[in-house]
Parts: structure tokens; C-alpha cells; sequence
């Protein structure tokens, strides 16, 4: 059994499902960051047979997580200071999401000029409803 | 600075305000007639567009500007290349304000997001064509002195047609609008704006045949059903006949039913009914210009006493 140690602040982002912790790891720009970060994949779960899990230590009011609340609601975000588990943090929709996802209106306009950032802006908070910035397409893929 | 994307960009207060300029336009062309006097209106069209664009270049040649562009992509920079985003950049630095079409959705927004001069939107796709919208409200609005509580028919191509999807957005933040879409079952209203209508309790009827509801329309707004939307030719054969307004269909209408049209219009509208003083499309054309002058003065901040 491999053993990664506690963090003393930061976030565990638990129950993420297996194989989805590195692009979760992109999204959230940790590669940006210079912090210590734990990747554990494929971790044994009760609830799911297999999930991912990511241990960041930072400060935390350094990172935006309601990302994750798009990505996948079922991610529990645990919120980590003096190495206890002091807060479940609720996601919230974001209002907005860039570069995560792509529009695929071959009529968009980010279709030809691809320097364009993806956005896309939340029409529908209770349907959760995305649409593109440039084209209002719906957004109807999975993440 | 402001620009235009979408008529919802201006609220109904803005564009009463919009509506009256474009009335006092109509009634006092001498007055406007060197309002813009020194200002140049880029007219950047990637696909062609005739009506729209010279309806844009007339708008401004009547304020007393200049106009500057392009009229396809093949004439532009585009061909070399060139961003949306570095073009306005560019025209920037030429023109006082832009009316820009592009075959792609969301490029006007792009080039918005870059100018330091105000963007028109002209066109863009199948997505937005906002002063067409202006220009059948202040028609609807001049030709009846309202915009709330009436009955209003969209019949044709409801389910592609964008000037259609635009109307219905602009109209249903008046009160009192009923709806009735007349269209093969091919060319239906999409649901998303079926959705909208009744989560907003805004009434509405769906018919194929336009015979049995011109008795109680107030307006009627005639789009083209093109072949090439259906799936086979049988049924374009069977339904293209219902969609054409003849003598004979308007003959069930009101006395004071008013027809509008986009235009171009094809053999959706019997040349018959040209001489029906209920054919408003060609007054239509005439207040697309009043709106687009009364745009061009409001987005450039521009008043005439």
C-alpha cells in the first residue's frame, strides 16, 4: 500500500474518478503553481471500485476550485489547515469557464481562429446550461 | 463606448428612445443631414450582403459622413490571413464606427472585444442580425403606434431562419404578444425557444396551413422555405404551395393586417399582393435605413437639437 504523508493546509480533492486526476490537475493550472502536489491514482474506494484522489498543499485561498463543480459534481473537496480536515468546500456552478472545454459550432468563429480562448457562460444555473461566449451553442458533450 | 451584438443589448426604455430618434429621422431628414459630418462608417463585409450593407452606407451618406470597406473576404486582408481582432485593430485607426457582417458566429463579438470605435453587428451566421430586428420593430412600432398586445404569425422557415429567432426574442418582452408559427414540421420552431416561450407563459400556436389563422393576425411575417431544407422532394412539392401569400390568402386576412418580409423575398409572396396596402415590406426597407441612422447617432453619442 503506498503511503502519501498528511499536508498541513491545503485541499484533498477525493472521490474524483479514476484516470480524470491529471486533467483535473491541468484545469485547476496546478503546473502553474509552485506548491506540493500528490497524484494518486486508481486508490481503492468503497463507493466507486477505483477513484483518483489529488493532495495540493497551498494556501487556501490560492486556488479556484468551482471549476470542479462542472468537471464533476461528485468531487469532494476537503479543506485541509493544521493538517485536519476543517471544511467540506460546496462548488458552486461557475458563471463563466475558459479553455476547459471547446465549442464544436463548425460555424463559431474560435472554429477559425484558434488563438481565440474557449469560453463558455452559464445560461441556466438550476438546467446547468453552458453556452458559448461567441455562438450561444449549447454545450451538450460530456466533460 | 457601446456596441451593438444582439437587440437585447438595448432595454425596451433604450429602444423607445431608439424608435423615437428614428421617427424624428423620418420626419426631419434635413435636420440629421450633416450630423456626422467628418465621420467614417467602415462597412467590413466578409460574405456579400447587398441590402444590409447598402443600407448601412445610405444610413450614413444621409447624416452626411463617409463610408469605407470592404464587401467579401476575397477584397479584405482575411485572404492573407488576418484575425477578426487584428483587422478591427486596424480599422480602427480609419473609420469612427463599424458595421461588420462575417459568415462566422461570434466574430463581431471578437472584433468588439478589441475596437476602440463602436461595432455593428451585420450578420453573423445563422446566429444574430440585430438591426433586421430593429428594423421590423420600428416598421411594427411606426406602422401602429405599439409593440405590445398583438398577435403576430411567422410563417416559412422558423426553424433556420435567424431573423425570425431574433423577433421573437425582441418581442416577447412586450405584453400582450401572442404567437402563432406556421411551418412544415421540417421547418419548426426550435425547442429551445418553445421552452422559453412557455416557461415565460407567452402564448403560443404551432399550424402547417396558413389559411386558417390569417383571420386573426395582426401582422404577418412571411420568410422562404428553401427546397434545399427539406428531406425529400415529394414533401417539398406537397408543402411549398401553403407557404406562398397570394390575393386569395389575403382575401381572409384583416383589413388592417400588416405583411413583413426580411426580403430578399423570392415566390413566397405573390408580386400580386405588392399593391396591397397591407404589404409593408417595402416601407420596411425604408425604416431599416431610419434605424440604422438613428443607430449610428446613439452609438456615437451624437445629438442634433
Amino acid at each position: 500500500m503506498l503511503n502519501v504523508g498528511k499536508i498541513e493546509e491545503g485541499f484533498v480533492l477525493d472521490h474524483i474518478k479514476a484516470g480524470k486526476s491529471l486533467s483535473i490537475y491541468h484545469h485547476l493550472q496546478l503546473d502553474k503553481l509552485d506548491c506540493t502536489v500528490a497524484i494518486i491514482k486508481n486508490a481503492k474506494s468503497n463507493k466507486m471500485g477505483k477513484k483518483d484522489i489529488l493532495k495540493v498543499e497551498c494556501d487556501i485561498n490560492m486556488l479556484d476550485l468551482d471549476v470542479l463543480a462542472f468537471i464533476d459534481h461528485n468531487i469532494t473537496v476537503n479543506v485541509i489547515k493544521d493538517g485536519d480536515i476543517v471544511s467540506k468546500k460546496e462548488l458552486l456552478l461557475p458563471k463563466e469557464i475558459k479553455n476547459v472545454i471547446r465549442c464544436k459550432n463548425p460555424r463559431c468563429i474560435t472554429s477559425i481562429e484558434q488563438e481565440l480562448p474557449h469560453i463558455f457562460v452559464l445560461a441556466d444555473e438550476e438546467k446547468e446550461i453552458y453556452r458559448c461566449k461567441y455562438c450561444e451553442e449549447k454545450f451538450t458533450g460530456s466533460f | 463606448m457601446r456596441h451593438l451584438m444582439s437587440p437585447l443589448d438595448f432595454t425596451t426604455a433604450e429602444l423607445d428612445q431608439l424608435f423615437d430618434l428614428a421617427n424624428d429621422i423620418e420626419s426631419h431628414m434635413d435636420k440629421y443631414a450633416h450630423a456626422c459630418s467628418g465621420k467614417k462608417l467602415a462597412t467590413c463585409f466578409y460574405e456579400p450582403s447587398t441590402r444590409t450593407r447598402l443600407s448601412f452606407e445610405a444610413a450614413m451618406i444621409n447624416l452626411g459622413g463617409s463610408v469605407i470597406g470592404f464587401s467579401d473576404a476575397g477584397s479584405s486582408s482575411a485572404s492573407k490571413g488576418e484575425s477578426v481582432s487584428d483587422t478591427i485593430r486596424v480599422i480602427s485607426c480609419f473609420a469612427d464606427i463599424c458595421a461588420m457582417r462575417h459568415p462566422k458566429e461570434g466574430a463581431p463579438m471578437v472584433a468588439a472585444g478589441k475596437s476602440s470605435i463602436p461595432v455593428i453587428n451585420a450578420g453573423d451566421g445563422g446566429h444574430q442580425h440585430p438591426t433586421q430586428t430593429l428594423t421590423d420593430l420600428l416598421t411594427i412600432r411606426s406602422l401602429k403606434g405599439r409593440l405590445d398586445h398583438f398577435t403576430i404569425g411567422l410563417c416559412g422557415d422558423l426553424k433556420f431562419g435567424r431573423t425570425v429567432h431574433s423577433l421573437i426574442n425582441a418581442l416577447v418582452r412586450y405584453e400582450g404578444i401572442k404567437f402563432i408559427f406556421i411551418s412544415p414540421k421540417e421547418l419548426m420552431l426550435p425547442d429551445y425557444i418553445t421552452d422559453m416561450l412557455k416557461e415565460k407563459n407567452i402564448p403560443y400556436e404551432e399550424v402547417i396551413r396558413l389559411e386558417s389563422i390569417m383571420p386573426e393576425l395582426d401582422f404577418l411575417y412571411m420568410t422562404r422555405v428553401q427546397k434545399e431544407r427539406f428531406f425529400n422532394e415529394e414533401d417539398y412539392v406537397r408543402l411549398k404551395d401553403f407557404y406562398i401569400l397570394d390575393k386569395s390568402k389575403m382575401e381572409l386576412a384583416r383589413p388592417d393586417m400588416l405583411v413583413l418580409h426580411p426580403l430578399p423575398r423570392v415566390n413566397e409572396i405573390s408580386v400580386e399582393v405588392d399593391d396591397d396596402p397591407r404589404a409593408a415590406y417595402f416601407k420596411q426597407v425604408q425604416y431599416g435605413v431610419y434605424v440604422r441612422m438613428a443607430l449610428i447617432l446613439t452609438l456615437l453619442n451624437i445629438h442634433v437639437d
